[in-house]
């Protein structure tokens, strides 16, 4: 099955980016395609590469270039991400800023779209 | 072409407070300018969105009550809005700044199922 994903809450705050990725790893494990994670509001957060966080605590943008590095498209909306202070220096790799246009597109063209939020 | 898709937003959240509503509705914006069959839903504390005269000039955040007059030109005319939402929060179809369409739970339960995409916002 075709899958995308909507993230709208950021790192840590909420535990919405950590289901998302959990959600997305085992869809891909199982052979779904996971074509898109587009993130909106404070979701755009998760791919700040600004991120510091304990060493024996999971590293959240990371993750997202994991999944990125397998194929995941990892898309940050751009008119949430310059209310954010996101821009193409902060990102983490394999994460890029895109339009709301192509979200339109993907969420035309999956099978399911899945929303993680508040 | 394809057929167009079925894209219901659902605004769950009041206007003022968080920014759900707000970009939500930039979202809603974008996406009816795809030519799909966009339309949006109003539950639980979203009915406040549609609320008229609402004056946001004292939390000094723009409002977006003029957004939501120009929807219909952007061919997004289905506005729904749970009957039982309203009526928790002591408002009525004409407390409300646009024109809607007032339906029980179980019938946007419905409404939903027939979408091929939802977003909640």
């Amino acid at each position: 099955m075709k899958i995308g994903i909507l993230l709208k809450e950021g790192p840590y705050n909420h535990q919405a980016a950590d289901t998302a990725y959990h959600f997305a790893k085992a869809a891909l494990d199982k052979g779904h395609n996971v074509t898109s994670v587009f993130l909106y509001n404070d979701g755009v957060l998760n791919v700040s590469k600004l991120m510091d966080p304990p060493q024996d605590d999971r590293h959240i943008a990371e993750r997202w270039s994991e999944l990125g590095a397998r194929g995941v498209k990892v898309l940050a909306c751009i008119a949430a991400s310059k209310r954010r202070g996101i821009k193409d220096e902060v990102l983490v790799a394999n994460s890029e800023i895109t339009g709301l246009g192509v979200f339109t597109d993907i969420a035309i063209d999956v099978d399911r779209l899945v929303t993680f939020g508040d | 072409m394809d057929e167009p898709k079925k894209i219901m937003h659902v605004v769950r959240k009041a206007p003022h407070g968080s920014i759900y509503a707000y970009e939500g509705l930039e979202m809603v914006l974008i996406m009816a300018s795809y030519d799909q069959e966009v339309c949006m839903c109003f539950i639980d504390d979203g009915v406040f969105a549609l609320v008229k005269n609402q004056d946001t000039s004292g939390i000094e955040i723009k409002g977006f009550m003029k957004t939501l007059g120009v929807l219909a030109d952007y061919d997004v005319e289905n506005l729904y809005v749970d009957q039982t939402s309203l009526e928790e929060r002591g408002l009525t179809e004409d407390d409300l700044y646009v024109p809607v369409q007032v339906r029980t739970s179980d019938e946007l339960g419905k409404l939903m199922h027939e979408q091929d995409v939802l977003v909640p916002q």
